[in-house]
Parts: structure tokens; C-alpha cells; sequence
């Protein structure tokens, strides 16, 4: 491995990393200014102009404030718990291309940290690593309510997970790869995943939303039964940890939907505008991080406007619609694919 | 039961039909109501920087009012401390020594006048019983403090200021 490799790949990593915990940090201040632009106020706007220095504020906040580990609890555990959830969280975007190759002094560096043959199978690994987070966590704390969100919390994930495998499986069938910059370059130009599967991404999104515990599914952390859920127990930046490992995962799962879904960093018209293959590069992230944003504008639009699902509701949902749903999606698939094979 | 009133109405849960069961269409319409909240115009009165407009008998902080020669007018009849429904005035009166006359009108006057901001809920009823016109609501907001004392205010911040006689 030549250091120039090594070098760019650090570099890469380091920016994206930035990159992540400064999209997590804002998505805080949008999270409360979007839900105050739905419910008629402005929200946070007293810390600089428009509020941008809120979240320095939140965080400097979390920095000072006590922190307490409860005398019944697993030290270590209780410790790991946050650990781990972040850490999950952070290096899910490994396999996310943000954009087309650049060239920079003869050297073609592509703008992803690791394009693995298993790219989809990468992210579904660690997502679901990210739940040891909560459960120890829940688990580690010793109190009732923390332990119900933790079991929640592992429960829910793993009814939906399966959900959204099946979903993936159907596309899988249309892309016939795994990797996930060679199913963005399939979609280059219009041809978005989203024409040929539309249902799996219905399922994918609705999953996506359980996976990350958000409203309509954020039982885990349900303020109204269970306190706090998994974190009753936390305080100062242990509890920002658990929180920003929740915004961060709805980066990436917004990042993975528009990889597999929305074209990734392709647009319309790509590459009919004429433009030097670096500049289209830098434009194609660009549009790539818009799309994301727009994603994130959904996950909170979402959940300033549904009320939680019951327990039983949810369940009901995710076994009893979503997988005979993408099961049907993943027969319908393949028979398009049959006929189209053979007649067309 | 027979109903008293007859406004009982008897409702009943029916199943959810299909379209209701798959939920998206009831998601989307919410949707479109946040969405269109989302774009309204927010009624929100940024305090500190835009103010509201006053009515004209907003009724704010009490003054003790002088005469046309700067004597004090309250006589300490504690009629206002009388009529307060929240029992906020208390006064000590005194009376009125030789030579204090260009000071107090009347031969009786308050040493001491004291309102508790924090009880007073400024219903002006002090201002329609005082019979020497001595008292009236026109000041403006009571400022926030730390401490609960100093919502006592006494005569240094009720009465107002002395103005030059001219004449
Ligand atoms: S305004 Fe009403 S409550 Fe306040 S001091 Fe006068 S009488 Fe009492
Ligand atoms: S303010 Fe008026 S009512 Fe109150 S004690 Fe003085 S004179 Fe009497």
C-alpha cells in the first residue's frame, strides 16, 4: 500500500467524519426549527442569528452538566453502551459513495472510503450492531423503565429487519450487485431505482424510520409510558452521545435511501452539460448531499406529524404487513423480470 | 340510560376499512396539514425587539400621584389597602408636622406605603376607592428581580418624582 493511498483514505475519513457530527450537530437545531415552523412558532432563534449557535450551546451544555452513574448499575456496561451506539453509528457511512471519481494531479481518488463488494451487507451489519448500544445500555442501568426500552428497542429492530432484507432482496434482483457505487452508477442519468421498486421503497422507508427509532416508532424512548426508554438512566454527554448517534443514523440511513433509491449522486442531464469530469464530481456530491437533506426534512416532517404507534400496533405492522408485503414484492419482482426477459 | 339532557351521543368503533388499515393515505394527509403549517405565516411576537401595541387604560405599575404644588396627596385612609381584593397595600400613617406643608396636603399622610407586586393582580380597584385621587395604575410593566423582597415596593419607587413649580 503506497502512503499517497494511505494518505487520501485518512484524509477521506477525517472529512467525513466532520462532515457527519456537523450534519448531526445541525440536524438538532433543524429538528426544533422545523418543528416549530409546523406548529406556528419559530423555535430556537436567541443564540446567534437564527439560532445557529444552538447546538455549540446544547453541546457545551452536556459538557458541564453532572454526570451520574447510578449506584446499582454495571459500570462498564452502562459506559459501553453510549460507546458503542456512536461508534456504530459513525463508521456506517464507510461504504456510502458521495460522489464520482476526482482526479487530482493525475491521481484518481475515488470519493468513498471503501467500495467492498458487500456494501449493503456492510451497512445491515453495522446498523444492527447499533442496537448492543441501547440494550447494554438499558440493560446496564438497572431500572425498570430503561430495561422495557432496551427489550423494546432490540424486539423492534429485529422485526424490522427482516422487513427491510426482503425489500433490499427485491432490489438486489434488479441491480444484481451488492456493491453500492456500482448500484449508483446503474442508476446514472433518470433511471432511479425508485421507477422499477417503488413498494420496496415504501417498505425500506418505513423500516428505516423503525430502525432508527423515530416517530412514529421511537417506542424504545417513549417519554409518555417509559420516562426516558433506554436512557432514563443517562445524564450530561453520555445522553448527548445516545442522541447524536440518533441523528447520525438518520444521515446515513437517509444517505443509504438515496444511494439505493434516488440515484445517489446522479441527476438528470448529467452528462449532457458538458463539464470537466472533476467539476461534475464536486456538483454530483452536492446534489447528493441536497437529496440527503431533503430526506432528513422527511424524517422530521414525519415526525411532527404522526402520533406513536401502540406497542401491539407496531408489531402488528411489521410482521403481519410489511414482510407478506415485500415477500409479494419480491415474487412481483421477479416475475416482471421473467416476462421482461423473455419478451421484450 | 334515558339521557337528561339529551345531548348523549352513543359512539360506536367501527373496523378500520382498508384504506385505513394500510395508513398511508391518512399519513399523507397529514402530511399536507403540517406542510401547509409549515408555510404560514407564524404569529409569534418576538418580545424584547417588537412590542405589542398598549390599550389605552392598560393598567401597569401604581404611582402616587402629587398636586399641582408637588405635596403628596395620599392621606393614609387606607381605603385602597380596604378594597384590594389581593390584599397587597399596607401603610403606616403618620401626621403631619408644622412646616411639612409644602410636603403632605392633608394633615394626616403615609410614612410608610408598601405594595406587594406579587400579589397585586392590577385590577385598579385601589384607584377607584382612593377619594384624593392618589393613587393610579399608569406606570409601566413591574421589572423582573431575583428576590421576592424587592417585589415591596415602597414609596421610593411608588411616588412620583418632584417637578419645579413654576409660577
Ligand atoms: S390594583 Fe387591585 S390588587 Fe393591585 S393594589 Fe390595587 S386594588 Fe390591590
Ligand atoms: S392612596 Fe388614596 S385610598 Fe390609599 S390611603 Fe392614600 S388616599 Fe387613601
Amino acid at each position: 500500500m503506497e502512503l499517497a493511498f494511505i494518505i487520501e483514505k485518512f484524509a477521506l475519513v477525517i472529512l467525513i467524519f466532520v462532515v457527519t457530527l456537523v450534519i448531526a450537530m445541525y440536524s438538532t437545531l433543524a429538528e426544533r426549527k422545523v418543528a416549530g415552523f409546523m406548529q406556528d412558532r419559530y423555535g430556537p432563534d436567541r443564540a446567534g442569528p437564527f439560532g445557529m449557535l444552538q447546538p455549540l450551546c446544547d453541546g457545551g451544555k452536556f459538557f458541564f452538566k453532572e454526570e451520574i452513574i447510578p449506584a446499582g448499575a454495571h459500570k462498564a456496561l452502562f459506559i459501553l453502551g453510549p460507546t458503542i451506539a456512536i461508534i456504530t453509528a459513525c463508521i456506517s457511512s464507510a461504504v456510502i459513495p458521495w460522489g464520482r471519481d476526482l482526479t487530482i494531479a493525475g491521481r484518481v481518488v475515488p470519493l468513498q472510503v471503501a467500495d467492498i463488494n458487500v456494501g449493503i451487507l456492510y451497512v445491515f451489519g453495522v446498523v444492527a450492531l447499533g442496537v448492543y448500544g441501547i440494550m447494554l445500555g438499558g440493560w446496564a442501568s438497572n431500572n425498570k423503565f430503561s430495561l422495557m426500552g432496551a427489550v423494546r428497542a432490540a424486539s423492534q429492530s429485529i422485526s424490522y429487519e427482516i422487513a427491510m432484507g426482503l425489500s433490499i432482496i427485491a432490489m438486489l434482483m434488479v441491480t444484481q450487485t451488492l456493491s453500492l457505487r456500482e448500484i449508483v452508477e446503474q442508476q446514472a442519468g433518470f433511471n432511479w431505482n425508485i421507477w422499477v421498486q417503488p413498494l420496496g421503497f415504501l417498505i425500506f422507508c418505513t423500516c428505516a424510520f423503525a430502525e432508527c427509532n423515530r416517530v412514529p416508532f421511537d417506542l424504545p424512548e417513549c417519554e409518555t409510558e417509559l420516562i426516558g426508554g433506554y436512557h432514563t438512566e443517562y445524564s450530561s454527554m453520555k445522553l448527548g452521545l445516545y442522541m447524536f448517534s440518533e441523528y447520525i443514523n438518520m444521515f446515513v440511513s437517509s444517505a443509504v435511501m438515496v444511494t439505493l433509491y434516488f440515484g445517489g449522486y446522479n441527476f438528470p442531464f448529467i452528462d449532457s452539460l458538458g463539464l470537466s469530469p472533476n467539476l461534475l464530481a464536486i456538483l454530483g456530491m452536492v446534489i447528493f448531499f441536497l437529496k440527503i437533506f431533503a430526506f432528513i426534512f422527511f424524517f422530521m416532517w414525519i415526525r411532527w406529524t404522526l402520533p406513536r404507534f401502540r406497542y401491539d400496533q407496531l408489531m402488528n405492522l411489521g410482521w403481519k404487513m410489511l414482510i407478506p408485503l415485500s415477500i409479494a414484492n419480491i415474487v412481483l419482482t421477479g416475475v416482471i423480470t421473467i416476462v421482461k426477459d423473455t419478451f421484450f | 340510560m334515558q339521557s337528561l339532557s339529551n345531548r348523549k351521543k352513543v359512539l360506536e368503533q367501527k373496523p378500520l376499512n382498508f384504506w385505513e388499515r394500510i395508513y398511508l393515505p391518512a399519513v399523507f394527509k397529514g402530511l399536507t396539514i403540517t406542510l401547509r403549517h409549515f408555510f404560514k405565516r407564524i404569529p409569534t411576537i418576538k418580545y424584547p425587539e417588537q412590542k405589542r401595541p398598549y390599550s389605552k387604560n392598560f393598567r401597569g405599575q401604581h404611582s402616587l400621584k402629587r398636586d399641582e404644588q408637588g405635596r403628596e396627596r395620599c392621606t393614609a385612609c387606607g381605603l385602597c389597602a380596604l378594597s384590594c381584593p389581593a390584599e397587597a397595600i399596607t401603610m403606616i400613617s403618620a401626621e403631619r408636622k408644622k412646616g411639612e406643608e409644602i410636603l403632605y396636603r392633608e394633615e394626616k399622610y403615609a410614612a410608610v406605603y408598601e405594595i406587594n407586586m406579587l400579589r397585586c393582580i392590577f385590577c385598579g380597584l385601589c384607584e377607584e376607592a382612593c377619594p384624593k385621587e392618589a393613587i393610579y395604575l399608569d406606570g409601566p410593566h413591574v421589572q423582573p428581580e431575583y428576590l421576592r423582597k424587592d417585589f415591596i415596593y415602597g414609596k421610593d419607587k411608588l411616588v412620583e418624582p418632584k417637578f419645579e413649580i413654576n409660577d
